[in-house]
């Protein structure tokens, strides 16, 4: 291992995380390795939610500004890269205002159930070789699942609040994500069938030839599609953003949420749109794997200068753009036409994507 | 149809109403009992044909209260105005015509806000800009010290 | 705490009535819409207003005609100019002054200037009502042209003040005609850009098409002028049928559309906008030379009588009514708002839709909430 050069550790971080765990074993218990490591995975974790969570507002500001003509943040510190952490501050000092007749219990509960939620669904996935927190063989299964509870802490939310709009804004989302759900599901379970298995770390090794995308062409592309916009629609973001339609409801489910616990909504939003990418780039783009194409030996080489962590990010901030400029582009849609959209149009190509998707696979016809 | 021809094709409907030539319309000055039925033939009417009320203007003229409507036919886009009043200070009324302009419900509403004149078979007749509890400031009775600053 | 929240929960049969306003982004301004659903269906809009009812009729009272004019300016913001121009054009048409016709084309072209920005601006804030918020900035990004026309010759970006009885209060700045141009010539090249990300957008067509429908019958009956009501065939186009300061020299169509609804309501403002920038077109470059204003008396004394006069504001159809009895106040001054006569309507036809229609179709009738109060 020590004769390996140390930056070697950027394309293969497996050696790096073993070699923590064998040292932690053969100094303490089993019981207690393994709840040390719980608790530094944990708190890596927090960080990289943080950074992740400010680095996409302040993001974000600048895309929209880009589009909309303007500069964005440019005060605080280069090119304004430290307003958000400002924010932060901002938000950390302001008043919690209590609500009258709200349910208190759940009303503080429902903004942690949504940040739990983002960080067991980050846990599952694989940010680069060997950087992955578990690695679960029903891995895919287990993203659907919990990420799919995230709309209990909106629900809670929008319920405890006692006001009308943060009621109607909980119900749209509840009717949403319910919908988009499905055809968040079906989209993956067409790329499960051609990789055949639900283990990430498999299905990221099993594009080592190819990526999904191009492997199988056109289901492959058809469900990409579809997962983007029902990824769209599980994040609540624009225009799938009626959940909290500002013009309509003012603020939706979090009309009524102040301060820090607001900003927990404002964060948990970024984080699941950074999760819904990085599944995207993990499913269909390959992950943390280098751009490979088939038997192109030198090709391949040149491409794994890149370390695949790099990859990866690069890949998760490109979808990110894709759906930030969807957001700022079209104007939001209206419950019924959401609904239509999805139980009319995605669901049914959905389930014969699936169907030509498994045809291709028996046959052989994929790359 | 001008100015005369409609002074003088009103003459022949034969309302109980003083028929003038104004220097901008022709105005007809009509008593309040008389005043929904006008409105009616002069919306009816083949020839007439007034179905836009442009608006009404309540006013206070010391003694009286009035209204006056303006009217306008889209269809020829000729115009007029019927002019109301009552000398009942105390309890101004006059019939309502939303239910031959359906823009007369605001625009009552808002004679009936700023004049306190009270309009008979409004639908919906309340406040419309002020509180239950305030005067009606178009009055030229109203005072006001606190809000009205008098030099 | 459970007991209370239990207890504001709603019965099947009741109205779930919603307070839209005094404060909420898509009323733009203090309108209070008090609106009944039936899960997200709306039953019933009850519009409160007066939240900045000033009592201008009543100030009008008590101010000389001069002093009028910069009241006026505070009722459609948005028309600043064209209302001023209403109460000079009534008391001239009082007075039986003659205005000098380069008052009259400089009127007219400021007149279209502002209607201009104000479909601009309604333009910019309906992508916003509708979720589209990109759309702001562009709409913002051209209007700011035209702010700096006004501010340049007027003073005033949106509050101008210009015109008085008599005249205008000030000659146009000698680059007016070259900025006037310029801008023109640019909005033309840009506004493919507004049908691009609105117009032409499957989500925005499927949000408006066919949504709050208003009938050519209703629309005359409840009185609904402007772009809104020409959107449902009815013409009433003053500057047409009853043509002021320049209008009948000038050749323009009067955009008539006979669907009625929310798209087609939008559709008659960039329509309108374009009719506009013609007939600024026509005027610009032949401004006649003259004396910008009149010789008035210090103190204008209108004659004992009624008098009307109608224009046509971005919104629709503005008239002053003034009863003067022979004193430097008037005794009597009444304004129809178009804003006013148009919140009628808005219960009407938002019926049936949907909580997020009856924001399309609110933004649709392009209230400017002071003009509804004054």
């Amino acid at each position: 291992m020590t004769s390996e050069p140390w930056w070697k550790i950027f394309y293969d971080f497996t050696p790096f995380t073993k070699s923590i765990d064998e040292g932690l074993r053969s100094s303490m218990s089993p019981f207690w390795a393994v709840t040390t490591e719980m608790v530094i995975v944990g708190i890596l974790f927090l960080l990289f939610y943080a950074v992740v969570g400010l680095f996409l507002v302040y993001w974000e500001r600048k895309v929209c500004a880009f589009i909309q003509n303007r500069l964005g943040p440019n005060r605080i510190g280069p090119y304004g890269i430290f307003q958000t952490v400002a924010d932060l501050i901002k938000l950390l000092f302001k008043e919690l205002i209590p609500i009258k007749n709200a349910d208190s219990f759940l009303f503080n509960l429902a903004p942690y159930i949504v940040i739990i939620v983002n960080f067991m669904v980050l846990g599952a996935i694989p940010f680069g070789k060997g950087l992955h927190a578990i690695d679960f063989n029903i891995g895919i299964f287990y993203v659907i699942a919990v990420s799919s509870m995230s709309v209990i802490g909106v629900l809670l939310a929008g319920w405890s609040s006692n006001s009308k709009y943060s009621l109607i804004g909980a119900m749209r989302s509840g009717a949403m994500i319910v919908s988009y759900e499905l055809s968040l599901g079906l989209a993956l379970i067409t790329m499960v069938i051609l990789a055949g298995s639900m283990q990430l770390s498999v299905i990221v090794e099993a594009q080592r030839t190819g990526w999904f995308i191009f492997k199988g062409h056109i289901p492959a592309f058809i469900a990409f599609i579809i997962y983007i916009i029902s990824g769209t629609a599980e994040t609540n973001r624009g225009p799938f953003d009626l959940a909290e339609a500002e013009s309509e409801l003012t603020a939706g489910y979090h009309t009524e949420y102040s301060g820090m616990k607001f900003a927990f909504f404002y964060l948990a939003e970024f984080i699941n749109m950074f999760i819904v990418a990085s599944i995207a780039s993990t499913i269909f783009l390959g992950g943390w794997m280098p751009l490979h194409i088939g038997s192109w030996e030198g090709f391949n080489k040149i491409m794994d200068i890149i370390p695949p962590f790099i990859w990866y990010l690069g890949k998760t901030f490109f979808i990110i753009y894709l759906i930030m400029l969807l957001k700022w582009t079209f104007p939001r849609l209206r419950i019924d036409q959401l609904l239509t959209l999805e139980w009319k149009y995605l669901l049914p190509i959905n389930l014969v994507n699936v169907l030509i998707m498994a045809f291709l696979v028996l046959m052989g016809w994929h790359f | 149809m001008n100015k005369t021809e409609l002074a003088e094709y009103l003459k022949t409907l034969g309302f109980e109403c003083e028929i003038r030539e104004g220097r901008q319309f022709t105005e007809a000055a009509i008593s309040p009992s008389g005043l929904h039925d006008l409105a009616l033939k002069l919306k009816e009417d083949e020839r007439l044909c007034f179905d836009f009320l442009v608006c009404i203007t309540g006013m206070d003229y010391m003694t009286d209260f009035g209204a006056i409507y303006h009217l306008r036919s889209t269809k020829y886009s000729h115009e007029i105005v019927i002019k109301v009043r009552t000398s009942d200070r105390q309890n101004p009324e006059f019939d309502s015509v939303t239910d031959i302009w359906k823009s007369a419900d605001f625009l009552e509403r808002e004679v009936y806000d700023l004049l306190g004149i009270r309009f008979t078979n409004h639908p919906d007749l309340r406040r419309l800009f002020l509180n239950d509890s305030w005067g009606f400031p178009l009055r030229k009775d109203y005072v006001d010290d606190s809000e009205i600053a008098t030099s | 705490m459970e007991e209370q929240v239990l207890n504001t929960a709603i019965n099947e049969d009741e109205p779930y009535l919603i307070n839209m306003g005094p404060q909420h982004p898509s009323t733009h301004g203090v309108l209070r819409l008090v609106v009944s659903l039936k899960g997200e269906t709306v039953k019933n809009v009850v519009p409160h207003i007066g939240y900045i009812h000033r009592g201008i009729e009543k100030m009008c009272e008590s101010l000389t005609y001069p002093q009028i004019i910069h009241l006026t300016d505070r009722m459609d913001y948005l028309s600043a100019h064209i209302n001023n121009e209403a109460v000079c054009l009534n008391v001239e048409k009082a007075l039986e002054i003659e205005i000098p016709e380069r008052v009259k084309v400089i009127r007219t072209i400021m007149a279209e200037l502002t209607r201009i920005q104000s479909h601009q601006l309604f333009w910019a804030s309906y992508g916003m009502d509708l979720g589209g918020q990109t759309c702001y900035f562009y709409g913002l990004r051209d209007r700011e042209k035209v702010l700096d026309i006004f501010e340049e010759t007027t003073g005033g970006r949106m509050i101008v003040s210009y015109s008085c009885p008599g005249g205008l209060m000030y000659d146009i700045h000698p680059n007016f005609q070259k900025r006037v141009n310029d801008f023109i010539k640019y909005f033309r090249s840009i506004l493919w850009e507004y049908d691009a990300i609105l117009t032409g957008n499957v989500i925005f067509r499927e949000r408006t098409i066919g949504i709050g429908k208003l009938s050519l019958e209703d629309a005359v009956s409840y009185g609904v002028t402007g772009p809104s009501g020409r959107a449902s065939g009815f013409s009433c186009d003053i500057r047409k049928h009853d043509p002021y300061s320049a209008y009948d020299r000038v050749k323009f169509n009067e955009v008539l559309f006979t669907e009625g609804d929310t798209y087609h309501r939008y559709l008659a403002r960039i329509e309108e906008m374009k009719e506009s920038m013609n007939i600024i077109e026509q005027l610009i470059d032949n401004i006649p030379e003259g004396p910008y204003t009149v010789k008035m008396k210090p103190v204008l004394k209108l004659p004992e009588g009624e008098y009307f006069q109608k224009v046509e504001t971005a919104r629709g159809e503005l008239d002053v009514f003034i009863v003067s009895d022979g004193n430097k106040y008037p005794f009597r001054m009444k304004f129809r708002s178009p804003n006013f006569v148009n919140l009628g309507v808005l219960n009407h036809i938002s019926k049936e839709f949907k909580i997020a229609d009856l924001v399309a179709i609110a933004g649709s009738l392009d209230f400017v909430i002071p003009d509804i109060d004054r």
